[in-house]
């Protein structure tokens, strides 16, 4: 039972830390119809900036999770702008052309953004430096970081707050208007200009506070890590319906406990026929089976709007 | 915050400053471009490198680059004269992205290229496929690292390694696990790479053999950093040691993550995690976990502490794992082609089997499949956060008999150690 509890506490923390990367891109896609391939590397940038700056600070003699507050500062605003400048100079230009150009541009900034931070971080793994309390609680036999706790929560929140913005003020009514339809948004007297950049600002922010989770929660940052992580989040936003932030949450943390759940029992249900390393083809057979049965995903609206 | 240019440029620098005053070589350090001697033709030889600088692996890919450049520029600095013309040798530096598919687009780049002899693959899953492709174009290739046995039992001549493979490193492994450290219920975890899964079961054997009940064989892969799920269901079993095959960038994370989730049990890998970077990595969570790393310790090597100075000075970056063997493994080509008096890929590789060449790594001389002959293999312990040697077991022939494992020693009488040139000339690769 306790080994149960801990695979459901494995997913929940990977989860949220899905939920938070996927929205960036469920963001996008709701409003411009756009997947935004580039979201995984401004993960990648935001740990790394983060992590930058808590190794300067790390000596400072300032409690741990102030330093790590100050490298979230930091990487927040340094992940917005970039966020901003991606959409200004990849995507806008393209806003009218076929879509698969958009796409295109997208991988290609994906791929530049991580060269970039080859060349200016190294091919070296950065570690996160142990500066945050190894504390943390037993729960019916599981354990769990505070670290971790605090990813849970803190995502919780994020989320939260985001669906206050989205569902309870004028920015959040004029994205809805937008994402419904640009042009007469536009004739409604939308700019749709600023609500484009804003939700680019909006969904790079998280992707900055996602990648300091991952750093800290797996004590490691590295150039390439915004590929897989991207990869999994988009899936997790297509399972729970792209284009739709609520889906994207529920896509993110069913993802992480489905991995995890698999990894943990596939190789007893099987009887050691199927093994952990088929985590991800489990993960991945239940999103066929999702869009088999709900093309639009688990909570996605109808495709034939958009299309 | 590097900058390669300026660091490349000064490396190169340094290079020639290093081989100007450290070396007994008469010719005085002379710049760039080496003016050839008006009478006497000159050749540029191409050998290529293939390492992942890409993607996860690109620490331990530059730095197998790095490794085998050094060869080269001191090759380039003693002005060679082969088969009477002077020769340049010019390394083609490529990037197979630790990805099979890859190896193979590159190896084929490289034949095109028309090289005269390959120092590479990196990994086992990248050198295996390329190996073929060298073979049909009769092209000699010397990997530094590839472990997997496979690679030199697929019957290609033009095969070597300079490095004990994973049957040698596994049996090793599995039988410190049972024996020195009383293992008896063991769970393994690979990577699903063909050197991850090669130590594994090899381990998995030997373990077996040594008494040791396998409780839980768990698989990840070489780009995850989350393994809590593995992990967990690990903990339920409650073993006494965990075996990973797999690189530091995996291992690193794992032994935090077992910390994290309160498991006591002790680690245990082989030389992909047997690295500085792993320490770095794990931190304090490191502490106690054993690792195993083919020949023998970098400050034991016949040359290791003139080599640690030497790249240092050259590239300003510290020796992550490979990059001695690299350097042996060109250096043995470069050698090969002198006794050849000729750098055709044909003429030279005939030379190959009979090679006795005083390595940085050890006395390397192979056997008729390519492999290294009376290679050792040094288990170690994470001490304060270094690897620190344990005992050093060598002296097995490299395709690893049971007899093998008899030759336990002390540090001091290790079987790669300065033994006696082995006496190579008959041996003929098939």
């Amino acid at each position: 039972m306790d080994t149960f509890i801990q695979q459901i506490i494995n997913g929940l923390v990977l989860g949220s830390i899905y939920a938070l990367v996927a929205l960036g891109y469920t963001m996008v896609y709701g409003i411009l119809g756009l997947i935004n391939f580039a979201h995984g590397e401004v993960v990648m940038i935001g740990a790394l900036t983060a992590l930058t700056v808590i190794k300067l600070l790390a000596d400072s003699g300032l409690p741990g999770t102030v330093v790590v507050l100050i490298g979230l500062l930091a990487a927040v605003p340094v992940c917005m702008a970039l966020g901003f400048t991606i959409e200004r100079i990849a995507y806008r230009p393209l806003r009218n052309a076929p879509r698969l150009a958009p796409l295109i541009t997208a991988i290609g900034v994906s791929i530049v953004l991580q060269q970039l931070a080859m060349i200016f971080w190294g091919r070296n793994y950065h570690a996160f430096p142990p500066i945050l309390p190894a504390t943390g609680r037993d729960i019916g036999g599981a354990h769990i970081t505070d670290v971790q706790i605090a990813i849970v929560l803190l995502a919780v929140a994020i989320m939260a707050g985001l669906m206050l913005l989205v569902n309870r003020t004028r920015l959040g009514r004029a994205m809805r208007a937008t994402a419904e339809n640009p042009q007469i948004a536009g004739l409604m007297g939308v700019n749709i200009n600023i609500i484009i950049s804003a939700t680019f600002l909006i969904g790079s922010a998280l992707a900055a506070v996602a990648g300091v989770m991952v750093s800290a929660n797996y004590s490691i940052a590295h150039y390439h890590m915004g590929f897989i992580l991207g990869l999994k989040a988009f899936t997790a936003a297509v399972l729970g319906g792209i284009g739709n932030l609520p889906g994207a949450m529920l896509g993110g943390v069913l993802l992480g406990l489905i991995e995890s759940l698999g990894a943990g029992y596939i190789g007893d249900l099987t009887g050691g026929f199927l093994g952990s390393h088929y985590q991800d083809v489990f993960a991945f057979f239940v999103l066929i089976l999702v869009l088999v049965f709900r093309p639009s995903g688990l909570m996605g609206e109808k495709v034939s709007e958009r299309a | 915050m590097r900058f390669p240019v300026k660091t490349i440029s000064l490396a190169v620098a340094s290079a020639f400053i290093v081989f100007g005053c450290g070396k007994e070589a008469p010719p005085p350090p002379k710049a760039e471009q080496p003016a050839a001697p008006p009478a006497k033709p000159t050749v540029t030889v191409k050998i290529g490198h293939s390492s992942p600088l890409t993607g996860p692996q690109a620490h331990l890919g530059k730095d197998n680059e790095n490794g085998a450049r050094l060869a080269i520029e001191e090759a380039n600095a003693k002005k060679l004269e082969i088969g009477g013309a002077m020769v340049t040798f010019e390394l083609l530096g490529e990037d197979d992205q630790a990805d099979p598919k890859q190896g193979t687009t590159v190896a084929q780049k490289l034949i095109d290229a028309k090289v005269n002899g390959v120092v590479g693959h990196l990994n086992s899953g990248t050198t295996i496929p390329a190996s073929k492709l060298y073979a049909d174009a009769g092209i000699p290739q010397i990997s530094p690292s590839a472990t997997n046995p496979k690679y030199t039992q697929q019957g290609f001549k033009t095969a070597y390694r300079v490095m004990a493979n994973d049957e040698q490193q596994g049996k090793v492994l599995g039988d410190y696990a049972t024996k020195q450290l009383a293992g008896k219920k063991i769970a393994i975890v690979d990577d699903r790479t063909a050197y991850g899964q090669g130590v594994a079961d090899e381990f998995e054997k030997a373990a077996k053999a040594g008494g040791g009940a396998i409780v839980a064989r768990e698989f990840t892969n070489d780009k995850a950093t989350d393994f809590a799920a593995i992990l967990t269901k690990i903990k339920s079993k409650k073993p006494d040691l965990i075996m990973y095959g797999g690189m530091d960038a995996q291992a690193g994370p794992m032994a935090q993550q077992l910390k994290k989730l309160g498991v006591k049990s002790r680690m245990i890998f082989a030389d992909g995690g047997c690295t500085t970077e792993f320490h770095k990595l794990a931190g304090d969570a490191g502490e106690g976990h054993y690792c195993s790393l083919p020949g023998l310790p970098l400050e034991k090597m016949p040359g290791g502490k003139a080599f640690i100075d030497k790249y240092k000075a050259t590239f300003n970056l510290d020796i992550q794992l490979y990059a001695p063997y690299a350097y042996d493994a060109a250096s043995v080509m470069i050698d090969a082609m002198k006794r050849a008096n000729s750098v055709e890929p044909a003429k030279y590789l005939a030379e190959l089997p009979k090679t006795a060449f005083d390595g940085v790594t050890a006395k390397i001389a192979f056997d008729e499949r390519g492999d290294v002959k009376d290679a050792a293999i040094t288990l170690y312990q994470a001490k304060g956060g270094k690897w620190e040697a344990l005992e050093s077991i060598g002296g097995a022939p490299a395709p690893a008999q049971p007899a093998a494992m008899e030759g336990v020693s002390g540090m001091s009488g290790m079987g790669a150690a300065p033994a006696p040139a082995a006496p190579a000339a008959s041996t003929e690769k098939k």
